[in-house]
């Protein structure tokens, strides 16, 4: 693998229009869960441990050449919110576009053709890791990381959040997405051959629940 | 020092009877799970699970199966809540719920709460496997610790397969040594009771009742499949029950 090309697919400026998404920051700041950089902590702890692990096991999953339509499905089951469904859609969608310009490859193709509307952004994120020449363990990565950061950028200009307290907050769980990272790609790997139902399912309740109350909001900052 | 704990099935099946009614060919109660028919309505089945002694206790695996045949509608509940304690080792214990239901079937599933008191370590699993035709509705309650008590260790998997496919997968885990933030604005937030009601009707795929917000912190949702998810988490189990039945009680009116 190449160290390199992984920072082009971890960048946050990589074009796949993760920053309008927060994660599901603002529901849980307007509820007033999260009032600094503590609440923001435990946010982003419990994320990583639930949403964070199960993308990282899709991705990496994906990354291992399990096949994405069972993939997809999983995910489908795991994300019993509406509206996270469709957020992760659209971001699949908008990492298809950006990936398939960026590392084109017959994969992609034939994924984007069999979900026209946005496969899962974890199931799009593992074939991308692939198209990149990039393993499974990269895949998680981008993915854990990702479940963390999303959530503490929008905390900076939802609250006004010093940002060197933000990326505190990041850098501190660090020790905790390698642990998560090693369990998804184990998980990952049970999939080649035991199927996608011993993926692991763990959800966080006031996620799922939060993104259904955001999604009925009249306006909002973030897509979700 | 480790123990042995109990080990213990029960099984029930039920069948229509070809008379217009659900009958019980199979009604096994085991150790501390009795099982008993009651009075049912109309054409369904009614059984109610009565503990006969506390628990699970840590190193107890209990497990429930039931089958619900073609055309056959059963309803279980339970007489008590279900209190998960610790055991004399430090062995976990473990409660599994595997049920099948055939096409035309239909399941009521409607227990008293869990109830995870301090010291215990219970792992659920449930397993719901529907044949595409079958309806459900499933009910399930989980309350952190008794009354002004710390939880104990929890975790609980639910897994609904419609035709062979996920349809809901869910797992939760809380108390003392589960993963980091359980507690935390993103899963529990210092709520004590959290439950779930899962309702599954084939006429939903034509049209699945619309996502609606239920309180402060429930929510209905539909699912990618002829199904609806209601979440809700409450300060205690009374309040979780209300959220709950209002739900249900708007889906059935």
């Amino acid at each position: 693998m190449s160290r390199a090309t992984l920072l082009v697919l971890a960048d946050g400026r990589f074009p796949a229009g993760g920053h309008a998404h927060s994660g599901g920051a603002e529901a849980a700041v307007k509820a007033g869960l999260i009032r600094g950089a503590e609440g923001l902590e435990a946010f982003c702890r419990g994320r990583l441990h639930t949403v964070g692990l199960v993308s990282a096991a899709l991705a990496a999953a994906a990354a291992l050449g399990v096949d994405p339509v069972a993939l997809d499905a999983a995910a489908d089951a795991r994300t019993p919110s509406l509206a996270l469904r469709g957020a992760s859609r659209k971001l699949g969608r908008q990492l298809m576009r950006a990936a398939r310009a960026t590392w084109p490859s017959g994969e992609l193709d034939v994924l984007a053709r069999e979900f026209p509307k946005g496969a899962h952004q974890p199931v799009v994120l593992g074939v991308t890791a692939r198209a990149a020449g990039l393993g499974p363990e990269d895949a998680a990565y981008c993915s854990v990381y990702e479940s963390v950061s999303g959530p503490a950028g929008a905390t900076v200009r939802l609250l006004s959040l010093d940002p060197f307290d933000a990326t505190g907050v990041v850098a501190r769980l660090a020790p905790e997405m390698d642990r998560v990272v090693r369990s998804a790609v184990e998980a990952g790997r049970e999939a080649v051959g035991g199927g996608v139902d011993v993926l692991p399912a763990a959800s966080g309740p006031l996620l799922e629940i939060g993104a259904e109350v955001h999604a009925a909001w009249a306006v909002r900052l973030f897509a979700s | 020092m480790s123990t042995t704990g109990v080990r213990a099935t029960a099984r029930l099946t039920a069948r229509a009877d070809g008379r217009g009614d659900t009958a019980l060919p199979v009604l096994e109660s085991h150790g501390p799970l009795a099982l008993r028919r009651t009075r049912g309505s109309g054409d369904e089945a009614r059984v109610m699970l009565v503990g006969a002694m506390s628990g699970p206790l840590g190193g107890d695996r209990l497990a429930v199966e039931a089958e619900v045949g073609e055309g056959a509608r059963l309803h279980l509940g339970s007489a008590a809540a279900t209190i998960a304690l610790p055991g004399q080792g430090k062995e976990d214990a473990r409660y599994d719920v595997r049920v099948r239901v055939a096409a035309g079937g239909e399941l009521r599933w409607l227990p008293e709460q869990l109830i995870s008191a301090c010291g215990s370590d219970l792992r659920v699993s449930t397993s719901l496997d529907l044949a595409s035709g079958a309806r459900l509705v499933f009910r399930e309650e989980q309350v952190l610790g008794r009354a002004g008590e710390e939880p104990g260790r929890l975790s609980s998997r639910l897994t609904v397969r419609l035709d062979g496919r996920a349809l809901l997968d869910q797992e939760v885990s809380c108390g003392p040594g589960a993963p980091g933030g359980w507690d935390g604005p993103a899963v529990l937030g210092g709520y004590r009771a959290l439950g779930q009601l899962v309702v599954v009707r084939p006429e939903f795929a034509e049209r699945a009742p619309e996502p609606r917000v239920l309180g402060e912190a429930a929510t209905l949702t539909p699912l990618a499949g002829p199904a609806v998810l209601v979440s809700a988490l409450a300060p205690d189990a009374l309040l979780l029950r209300r959220v709950l039945e209002e739900a249900l009680a708007g889906l059935d009116g």
